[in-house]
């Protein structure tokens, strides 16, 4: 059933609830991994390399060793002579059975592949202490040849590792169907070929990743407070790094200052931590500081992409052919290898395509690991078919609207259970009147007529206007679908909720938030699914030894599979407690009404129990029918049958100043469609942020690197992460178009903004400078490139 | 050597080395972690306090510079229990998500009102120009920081 006006609603789902978390980030009270103590903790201050590619031939830590208030000083070597690594840093997605993995361990032992790399470590009693000490340590190197581009890595002769005789590390291919691929492209009128670069970013949370290691050095427990969206994968990890063995390891992610993917990694600072903490019997911690996370947290993005599109002369799509080469950075992190692919099915938007090829080659590096980033894979597949979209309608002579409409899935109407050339099934969409309501909101055809007259006035303003119909894969993710692409876990979430005697509600949730508010959502599925007060229920999470069994917070999968798993949960209580209601009200469970949190015979409005009531009996299970377990708790492990794919409109209007090439957004209007949302606050506050980190991918992000392989910008100083003075409000609707991949009808909403925004962006960009004849603009489109190549193209009219 | 200076209206003091900023002063030693602290470039905004009633980012000065001073931290402004209208007018506009930048946010925030108590919209963008936030784009902290000044709704 689709419907494009409003929300299923119940007391509580669907409304505008006031978040739960706030008072206490509010005032301070929020504890982060740096807010957090153990007595007799030591500082870990890194050592890190500052060449990119090099043979370490001395390391002299006497100094180091020698200062104030320094315990230890260590080296790779000293490592591993301690014996401490069962295994390297993981990978959890081995793509193709070739794919090459270079051993990473947390210390670089002999050859380092990336500035910042790990050489070498001191603790010590206190935060300046170890930094100071850090710096006292003296290394030797003997440099080799740095690869410090994608380019370089497959075009060059230089090896990123100095025992691999090539860069490349895996060719994923995936083309359905070769021969209808080719004809595609034999029989087009137009075939439009581009190719984009998406840059590296800087993910740029704003809480710097840390970690605190607090064994029991008698019991062999140990704890660790990391900031990470992954308490369960990462605990897993630490056992299978450290040979610690799992159920002596704790994991909490205490509150967790955003992450945006780069706080889901096994990171060398974590692994650290908990086998020197075992090792020595005192607590280890660590605080990232802000210019050392471009080196001590992966990034974002960091593809070449190529995509041929073919159509015929009406701009009908006939097939869409595309090819990646990927920037691994230096090793491959948890989920490295598969970003890329994740965007794959992708590239053929919400489009009506044929016939589909895609084939990825990573390649590897002398730079920080790159790894997910809000998005991850796919904002730059919506980047690269929505930029061709735009060429495509400029080929054919038609509006970027239209050209949409054209090839829209199932002609724009509403549709279920879809499948694409790309392999997916999509759940649900209704793309064209998500069109037109963003298009009416936005005023497109007054900017039009703004533009023509600008135009035609010759002012040096350029208006121009941009158009993003995007669509995602959320709800990461089916377990089978995951095995199938080789990833190393599933893709379940799991829920417990469960009745305290006094009649108020835990639920326990393997879903990790880290600004999402789950626990103000998850109590507005609970409240209306047990009929009770959202303020009585209470979230735990993030914790292993409260919630044993998770699979974490990405992919904007926390809703459509952990929320789901909730209200599933929900429904067995209800179930459990309609056998215990009916017992003690001596009435068939079928003639059983539950409805406003009481059950109540059919028939007989005074023969009734409130859901609390039950609970207590099922405490004190003093009168329950025979066999029946005592307490009112269920647990549910949900395991998605298919994604979910929401869709949007995105409008962005912006003004170019052609003598100074800079960029103003005037307007921003985006129409998401997430399915049914729990709490449009929250989806609204989710939608905002992410248009703001793909606007910023746009116009000002990009991490640069000289040929040496040193970040130029690793500082806030340099590196441009917006403030309020660089965007504007922004104008946001919905359309409900309810999935049919979860009882819920929910889609996921965490990414769908930055998967919209970037093309948006620089649509607009092409779009005001189209009497240019310009088509095409790098990202990030700053300034000075704008007004270069606006010269260019005088320069070659005159 | 002995910092004393007035938090949140009560006298403190802590022995600390004379390099000690005044951000890991108030977090490390007075253990007032709710200042937070983001960049090492004074460029995030998420270390601001108040400092005799200005606002100030406390990673830019020692704790020495700061003796004797009355300084205000998130976990003096709301009082009896209630929260500040500023904190409420964040809450209710949704003004936070992961809470990072937000002590700084809302410490700046009223620095702002108490200089210019009718701010525009664009006033508004260019007094937190100083305070990164990376989750909510903006949108909802300047909407909220209008509604604490009492011009239009949640
Ligand atoms: S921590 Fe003070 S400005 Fe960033
Ligand atoms: S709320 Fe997360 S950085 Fe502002």
């Amino acid at each position: 059933m689709t419907t494009t006006e409003q929300a299923p609603s119940g007391a509580n789902i669907g409304t505008r609830k006031l978040r739960k978390e706030d008072p206490k980030l509010l005032t301070g009270e929020g504890k982060y991994v740096d807010d957090i103590h153990a007595p007799g903790e030591l500082w870990m201050g890194m050592v890190r390399s500052t060449m990119a590619h090099a043979r370490i031939t001395g390391i002299d830590t006497s100094a180091a060793a020698e200062a104030d208030g320094v315990h230890a000083v260590y080296t790779g070597a000293d490592l591993a002579d301690m014996g401490l690594w069962a295994a390297p840093l993981p990978c959890a997605w081995p793509v193709t059975a070739d794919m090459v993995n270079p051993p990473h361990y947390p210390v670089a032992n002999g050859e380092v592949h990336h500035v910042g790399e790990i050489i070498a470590l001191v603790l010590a009693d206190s935060r300046y202490g170890a930094a100071d000490a850090a710096e006292q340590v003296v290394v030797d190197y003997e440099p080799l040849p740095v690869v410090s581009s994608i380019a370089e890595a497959r075009d060059g002769d230089a090896t990123a590792h100095s025992d691999l005789d090539s860069n490349k590390a895996y060719h994923w291919p995936l083309v359905p169907d070769p021969d209808a691929l080719e004809a595609a492209f034999a029989n087009a009128t137009h075939v439009i070929s581009a190719e984009f670069e998406q840059q590296r970013l800087i993910p740029a949370a704003m809480e710097p990743r840390g970690v605190l290691a607090v064994p029991s050095p008698h019991g062999g427990d140990i704890t660790l407070y990391s900031a990470t969206q992954v308490p369960h994968i990462l605990k897993v990890m630490v056992a299978a790094t450290t040979g610690i063995p799992e159920m002596k390891i704790r994991v909490v992610a205490p509150a967790v200052g955003g992450g945006f993917g780069a706080k889901l990694n096994i990171n060398p600072d974590e692994i650290l931590a908990v086998t020197l903490a075992h090792r020595l019997g005192r607590p280890v911690r660590w605080t990232e500081t802000r210019s050392e996370a471009a080196f001590s947290t992966h990034q974002g993005r960091g593809q070449l992409q190529k995509i041929e599109v073919a159509a015929d002369e009406n701009g009908k799509i006939g097939g869409v052919r595309v090819h990646i080469d990927a920037d691994m950075g230096a090793y491959m992190m948890l989920i490295t290898p598969g970003v890329p692919l994740l965007g794959s099915f992708l590239y053929t938007g919400v489009y009506d395509v044929p016939a589909f090829g895609f084939t990825c080659d990573g390649y590897f590096t002398n730079l920080t690991p790159t790894d997910a980033y809000r998005g991850a894979g796919r904002p730059e597949a919506s980047f690269a078919i929505e930029r061709a979209m735009d060429l495509l309608a400029a080929r054919v002579g038609v509006g970027p609207d239209e050209i949409r409409r054209r090839n829209y899935l199932n002609g724009g109407e509403a549709f279920e259970n879809l499948e694409t050339a790309s392999t997916l099934v999509f759940d649900s969409g209704n793309y064209a009147p998500n069109l037109d309501a963003a298009l009416e909101m936005a005023g497109y055809a007054d900017l039009r007529a703004e533009q023509q007259r600008r135009r035609d006035a010759g002012e040096s303003k350029h208006l121009g206007i941009g158009l993003c119909t995007y669509v995602e894969i959320c709800g990461l993710a089916p377990s089978r679908a995951l095995g199938g692409l080789n990833y190393g876990a599933g893709g379940w979430e799991h829920a417990t909720v469960r009745f305290l005697p006094t009649g108020k509600v835990e639920v326990v949730s393997g879903s990790t938030p880290h600004g999402q508010g789950h626990e103000t959502a998850w109590s507005q599925i609970v409240g209306d699914k047990l009929g009770i007060d959202p303020d009585d229920v209470t979230v735990l999470h993030s914790d292993t030894a409260i919630s044993p069994l998770g699979m974490d917070t990405y992919g904007s999968r926390s809703l459509a599979v952990g929320g789901v798993a909730i209200a599933m949960a929900c429904d067995k209580v209800v179930d459990k407690a309609r056998l215990i209601a009916a017992h003690q009200l001596e009435a068939n469970p079928d003639d059983l009404e539950f409805a406003g949190g009481a059950f109540t015979v059919k028939g007989s409005p005074d023969k009734t129990m409130p859901i609390q009531g039950v609970a207590y009996g099922a405490f004190t299970a003093h009168d329950l029918p025979d066999g029946m377990e005592p307490n009112l708790q269920e647990q549910m492990t949900f395991d998605p049958p298919n994604f979910a794919f929401p869709f949007g409109t995105h409008v962005c209007v912006v003004e170019i100043d052609e003598e100074t090439g800079n960029v103003e957004l005037l307007d921003y209007t985006a129409i998401d469609d997430c399915g049914n949302q729990v709490n449009p606050l929250i989806v609204e506050g989710q939608v905002h942020g992410g248009i703001v980190q793909g606007v910023a991918q746009a116009l000002w992000e990009g991490a640069s690197y000289d040929a040496e392989g040193n970040c130029r910008n690793p500082s806030f100083l340099d590196y441009l992460v917006p403030s309020a003075m660089e965007v504007p409000s922004l104008k946001l609707g919905s359309t409900v178009t309810p999935s049919t991949s979860n009882p819920l009808g929910v889609k996921g909403v965490g990414e769908a903004g930055t998967i919209g925004s970037a093309a948006a962006v620089i649509n607009a960009i092409c779009d005001a400078l189209s009497p240019y004849g310009i088509d095409d603009m790098p990202m990030p489109a700053t300034p000075a490139r704008v007004w270069k190549a606006i010269q260019n193209a005088k320069g070659g009219q005159s | 050597m002995q910092v004393e200076m007035t938090v949140n209206g009560r006298a403190m003091s802590a022995d600390v080395e004379p390099r000690t900023l005044l951000v890991h002063y108030l977090r490390d030693h007075l253990g007032l972690t709710g200042t937070n602290v983001g960049c090492d470039t004074s460029s995030c905004g998420a270390c601001t306090i108040h400092i005799d009633g200005e606002s100030v980012k406390s990673c830019t000065m020692l704790a020495v510079q700061a003796r004797g001073a009355e300084v205000t931290t998130i976990e003096g402004l709301a009082s009896n229990g209630e929260l500040h209208p500023m904190q409420q007018a964040f809450m209710e506009c949704h003004g936070l998500q992961c809470g990072y930048c937000t002590p700084g946010m809302v410490m700046a925030a009223t620095s702002l009102l108490n200089e210019n108590p009718k701010p525009s919209e664009h006033e508004v963008r260019e007094g937190l120009e100083g305070n990164l936030c990376r989750c909510t784009g903006y949108h909802n902290i300047v909407k909220a920081v209008l509604s604490a000044s009492g011009q239009g709704g949640s």
